[in-house]
């Protein structure tokens, strides 16, 4: 009888207890540091699953044209607002240059005119937002496997890092800036590409003219618009958050793959 | 042995208490952390839905294209509407806006379904993908155990004269009036039960988990024939959706079903595995 009592009172105390977590706790819980990087184990579990299941250079779908959104969402910046953006707008982006420097052996910088001349793809993908939603639109752009060969990468570089003309948030330090990074497992894949096309049209503002990256098997936030350098580095550690991107230092994850 | 209980104290002319060990520790461990999984799934889940409330069908599905659901606030953010196809339904102070007046803020599910309660997807996320990955081991576990240990076939899968039309009729019957099984009977479940929880273990769940992954463009790249199958990536999120108030639903009723048909004696059962059942004298 003392048994069973006891046993109840467990019972009703535990019942209790998630109780009161559940009415004042909740949010506590979730900004918990500990909580925090017990729940990130996850994003790494992720990565490496999806890296073991999905072979290195298997394509995302490709669709046909008449799976072509009739109406393809800008989202994030639609018009980056700073004068050096609106000048090269003005001339058609004449003067805009890729900067491709970091961890290579020869650093360039590309025109537009360069990289139309480069190893091209089009591929009609689906662009899948963090947020839920998806369009499918067609790119064609420079591979930026081949780029990257053609500079040549130093034995340390791990990552490309995208810096972007854009300003997502104003700050005083520039941690607003866009910026965003794939590991070269992703900058080798054959879709990964640089976008100056949509559509079959030049990519409009909107959409991140002159230049976006594409890398088809992750999520929206990853595919950088308005870029103005690649860097190779062996980390991201020293920029901004830490965190490998703009959204990353925000708390998303770098691996956008799910 | 019969002595764990308040039924210990039964009168020798009343019923006879016999204590079965109704569910194994396999059971009973795993069924409790799929309902932390579950329940933290769904609220971080909603978070998720929050970012986008519309949903879709087909390959694509974006603002300007038709969604077959939307949550969203109309007349100046005052007035919450669920639309469902053409269908209208205000719903001001728990889905679309919450709270009412000066306090009155635009946000698909309230905040006190959501984790967390304020908006914030990243999170939101992170503890999405984290139980969901517990969600898969514990329900893998369960599986496997199910179909090794013979708990499937022996407990769950129902003979073929429990789902003759009669049966069932008399069943279906008996649970309208709220006359639940007794004595011997009561020692396996019975078929509505166990159709029930066939339904949820082996198609609402394993939907569950498929539908997410195909949520996913890396094992789309993978995995294309996950696209085939449900007919687009935002078919496949609707569906993820309908699934999970389908569980949703089903826990209403399994809750209800466990408070009528003996709370205590339920409970007991699922967390130590003693499960009482009365038998009258001249039944036995």
């Amino acid at each position: 009888m003392t048994f069973s009592i006891t046993r109840r009172g467990l019972l009703i105390g535990s019942a209790a207890g998630l109780g009161a977590f559940g009415l004042t706790g909740c949010d506590d819980v979730v900004q918990n540091p500990n909580v925090q990087s017990v729940l990130d184990m996850a994003e790494t579990l992720t990565m490496k699953s999806q890296r073991l299941l999905v072979p290195k250079d298997k394509l995302a779908p490709e669709y046909t044209e008449a799976d072509i959104s009739p109406t393809f969402r800008p989202n994030g910046t639609s018009q980056p607002d700073s004068e050096a953006y609106a000048q090269m707008m003005a001339t058609g982006f004449a003067d805009w240059r890729l900067k491709i420097d970091g961890l290579v052996e020869r650093p360039v910088e590309l025109s537009l005119a360069d990289l139309k001349k480069l190893p091209s793809r089009t591929q009609i993908t689906r662009h899948d937002c963090v947020e839920g939603w998806s369009a499918i639109g067609k790119w064609t752009g420079a591979q930026l496997g081949p780029l990257l060969q053609s500079v040549g990468l130093k034995p340390q570089a791990r990552y490309a890092v995208f810096y972007c003309a854009d300003q997502l948030e104003q700050t005083l330090d520039g941690s607003g800036t866009y910026y965003e990074s794939i590991d070269l497992i992703d900058a080798f894949h054959p879709q990964t590409i640089l976008a100056y096309q949509m559509n079959g049209k030049d990519l409009e503002v909107a959409h991140g003219a002159p230049l976006r990256l594409r890398v088809e098997r992750q999520l929206g936030y990853k595919h950088a618009k308005y870029l103005m350098r690649i860097e190779m580095k062996d980390s991201f550690a020293g920029l901004w958050g830490g965190k490998g991107g703009f959204w990353e230092d925000r708390g998303y994850e770098w691996y956008a793959g799910i | 042995m019969a002595t764990l209980d308040d039924h210990s104290q039964a009168t020798p002319a009343g019923p006879t208490i016999t204590v079965i060990r109704r569910h194994s520790l396999a059971t009973r461990i795993t069924h409790w952390i799929n309902v932390l999984c579950l329940s933290l799934l769904l609220m971080s889940g909603l978070q998720i839905f929050n970012a986008h409330p519309a949903l879709y069908w087909g390959q694509y599905g974006a603002d300007a294209d038709p969604s077959w659901l939307s949550i969203g606030a109309v007349d100046g953010g005052t007035r919450g509407v669920l639309r469902i196809g053409n269908l209208q339904i205000t719903t001001t102070g728990v889905l679309g806006v919450s709270g009412t007046g000066d306090d009155a803020t635009e946000r698909g599910f309230p905040s006190w379904i959501t984790i967390p309660s304020y908006q914030d997807l990243a999170t939101g996320r992170r503890w999405h993908l984290f139980f969901a990955w517990l969600f898969v081991i514990n329900g893998s576990i369960y599986a496997l155990i199910g179909f090794l240990s013979g708990h499937f076939r022996r407990d769950l899968a129902p003979s073929g004269e429990e789902i003759s039309p009669h049966h069932l009729g008399q069943e279906i019957a008996d649970h309208a009036r709220l006359r639940f099984p007794k004595g011997e009977k009561a020692r396996r479940y019975n078929v509505l039960q166990k159709l029930a929880y066939l339904i949820v273990i082996f198609i609402l769940l394993p939907l569950m988990f498929a539908t997410g992954l195909t949520m996913s463009p890396a094992m789309d790249a993978g995995y294309p024939f996950l696209l085939d199958l449900f007919g687009g990536r935002q078919t496949a999120r609707s569906i993820h959706f309908i699934c999970a108030w389908s569980i949703v639903l089903f826990v209403f009723v399994h809750i209800a079903m466990v408070i009528l048909s003996g709370l205590w004696n339920n409970m007991r059962s699922m967390i130590t595995g003693r499960y009482v059942i009365e038998t009258e004298r001249d039944d036995r």
